[in-house]
């Protein structure tokens, strides 16, 4: 369903630059901020509101006020909650944005980081450094989060191509499948092999939002930085590419060029949240998705509102894993999957009801 | 049950009544088989002396080797590393294989944790197994201990053994002072905050010392292994972190004191964060009392003004 509507979609007719929607980068920016200021002000401990309030504003420059928080939940505020919300949208943000640009280069409206193998990828990389790794090797886990994640994309790509001859929906989607189970049979294996490890694997696949400080933000704030800069400048090109191979051949488009880096840079994204929050599915398919129905698939808006909306979304599943049975944690994936599931059910039928 | 136990006791006295050469009763008393034992849920009949014991619980070996009965042990699952003498094998306690498990050709299986059919696969075998599920209280261990006696026919040793515990718990709780207001305390489990409860088993050693949890408000009904946020334990100020992470993942006072936020607790600036044995922190077995004493000589350093 989602694949015809996708399919009908990518022609010509989206590359109209009258029908983008600028307003929509405005709502974006709106609800993120939104987000972001609810995600500091609501958490497990109760904060005075006007005193999280008067930090904020204290934070800016030339600006002196006394909040009157006292010294733990000053803690509190800026080494626990700020880190976790600022972390949760660039991982919210990175795993939106990867997604979209998968599904864009693949022309493929199902495949997201996870049924691509990356995820899957990055895991075992990260398996293997903490299992036969150095101790205190921890500063390499994004990089080999990163190769496992290529590593995967790579393998279930060329599958999905040499299975048919062309790259169908259904042949890349089963070489994506197969590739994950392949990657999560070697991880699991691993990790069973090296049993003194598995709480630290454990520990790291089920995520680390939770104990995510200013730390982990510096850590991927490079990958992310680098990989939200390719794909952002990519955006033009992806509409190009979702017309066609040879269409975008025919304006002068090396497609295997810009597939490639691409890949690579959603890769980067995608292994770079893997490393600091474990595995939080249906983020990467979810948003893309509803960001289209919304505005078009065009990517000039689906990209940077993918990174709005994914990074709002985050913010918010994660305020509710951490409020909604405080003061005890629920995992995010299962705030993501509960609440993004029939969120997009409902933005599918109301849109079909529209069209 | 209890009429075994009567046999049991009578034949020990007989047999002490009549030793004449010197030899210690407990060599001579030689406890009656088939003995019938509570197993989980069921009971299980031991029909003679096992002399080919397999343990898939780290806790179970741990009993097995404080009564004496290691020589009646044939393998020992790949968690169990102590004493050092257990005849380790690569054998999982937690994904067990029958078949694996029957080709060391077993007289008895003792487990922890049965993941679907590894009771009705023994059985099908005629492999007697018991099992011994973790312990929720003291009484618990002593149980499993007293079991452990008669399953392997040492029951004079397990009650020593039970005895000599519950002598060195009293001793080790009098060395602790008593505090007006409790002193507070956060047990970590692993580094994304999993804790317990008062209501597991560590919880109710620390119960004896006369801490309080901070974490009972965050599991009122549930298993009594909550995850916590990290806003909360800082908020809660515990008087005392216990890690029971050391081994596993590398955690120790250095490390909690680097952790965002965490430098200016009270259990961290008053060097009160106490690194526990992973191991020993976890079992049930005869080391809970190494276990309440590393924890009680942490808390008897506590001025009870602090508190």
């Amino acid at each position: 369903m989602i694949a015809s509507r996708a399919e009908t979609r990518q022609g010509p007719v989206v590359l109209r630059p009258s029908s983008l929607k600028p307003r929509w980068l405005v709502v974006g920016v709106l609800v993120l901020g939104a987000a972001v200021l609810i995600g500091l002000l609501l958490g497990p401990v109760a904060l005075h509101r006007r005193a999280v309030a008067l930090e904020i504003v204290n934070a800016l420059p030339f600006v002196k006020v006394s909040s009157g928080l006292s010294e733990s939940h000053s803690a509190i505020l800026w080494q626990i909650r700020m880190p976790r919300v600022v972390l949760g949208g660039l991982v919210g943000a990175l795993l939106a944005s990867c997604g979209a640009a998968y599904q864009g280069v693949f022309r493929n409206p199902l495949v997201d980081p996870y049924l691509l193998g990356a995820a899957a990828g990055a895991g075992l990389g990260i398996t293997l450094v903490i299992a036969y790794g150095a101790s205190g090797a921890s500063l390499l886990l994004p990089g080999a989060a990163f190769l496992g994640a290529i590593g995967g994309v790579m393998a279930a790509y060329i599958l999905g191509r040499s299975g048919s001859g062309s790259r169908t929906t259904t042949s890349l989607v089963l070489a994506g499948v197969a590739v994950t189970s392949f990657l999560t049979a070697v991880q699991t294996y691993v990790q069973q092999r090296n049993d003194e490890t598995l709480r630290e694997v454990y520990t790291w696949i089920l995520g680390r939002l939770s104990t995510a400080g200013w730390r982990e933000v510096l850590l991927i704030l490079p990958y992310a930085a680098v990989s939200a800069l390719v794909l952002f400048l990519h955006r033009r090109l992806l509409d190009v590419i979702s017309v066609g191979d040879e269409e975008a051949d025919s304006v002068g488009v090396s497609t295997a060029r810009v597939r490639l880096l691409v890949v690579v840079a959603a890769s980067l994204g995608t292994a770079a949240a893997v490393a600091v929050s474990g595995l939080i599915g249906f983020v990467g398919i979810i948003v893309p998705h509803t960001v289209r129905l919304i505005v078009g698939s065009s990517y000039r808006l689906v990209l940077p509102l993918s990174i709005l909306f994914g990074a709002a979304f985050l913010v918010l599943a994660d305020l509710i894993a951490r409020t909604i049975i405080s003061p005890a944690e629920v995992p995010i994936g299962v705030v993501t999957a509960f609440f993004g599931a029939p969120f997009f059910m409902m933005i599918l039928r109301t849109s079909r009801r529209n069209s | 049950m209890r009429k075994t136990w009567l046999l049991v006791i009578l034949l020990s006295l007989l047999s002490a009544a009549c030793r004449t050469d010197g030899t210690p009763a407990r060599t001579t008393s030689e406890p009656e088989f088939p003995v019938t034992i509570s197993s989980g849920d069921a009971e299980v009949t031991i029909e003679k002396r096992p002399e080919r014991i397999v343990s898939l619980s780290s806790t179970a070996t741990e009993i097995l080797f404080a009564i004496e009965a290691g020589e009646q042990v044939e393998a020992v699952d790949d968690q169990s590393n102590y004493p050092a003498e257990a005849p380790k094998s690569d054998l999982s306690g937690f994904q067990p294989n029958v078949e694996a498990i029957a080709a060391r050709n077993p007289d008895l299986v003792i487990y922890h944790f049965d993941p679907g059919d590894l009771a009705d696969s023994l059985e099908k075998l005629g492999i007697p197994a018991l099992m011994q599920p973790a312990a929720v209280q003291l009484e618990d261990t002593y149980q499993q201990i007293s079991d452990l006696g008669l399953a392997t026919g040492k029951t004079e040793e397990a009650e020593d053994l039970v005895e000599s515990m519950k002598k060195e718990i009293t001793e080790v709780l009098e060395t602790v002072p008593e505090f007006e207001d409790p002193p507070t305390y956060y047990h970590e489990l692993e580094q994304t905050y999993f804790t317990l409860t008062s209501k597991t088993f560590a919880g109710e050693i620390y119960s004896l010392l006369g801490l309080e949890n901070i974490a009972d408000a965050a599991d009122t009904e549930g298993s009594g292994y909550p995850q916590l946020s990290a806003e909360y334990i800082i908020d809660a100020d515990p008087d005392f972190i216990f890690l029971a992470n050391t081994k596993c993942c590398a955690q120790s006072s250095e490390t909690v004191a680097q952790r965002p936020g965490w430098g200016n607790m009270k259990a961290v600036t008053g060097d009160r964060v106490v690194e526990l044995d992973d191991d020993v922190a976890s079992r049930w077995g005869p080391r809970v009392v190494d276990f309440l004493e590393a924890a009680a000589e942490a808390v008897s350093e506590l001025e009870p003004a602090n508190a």
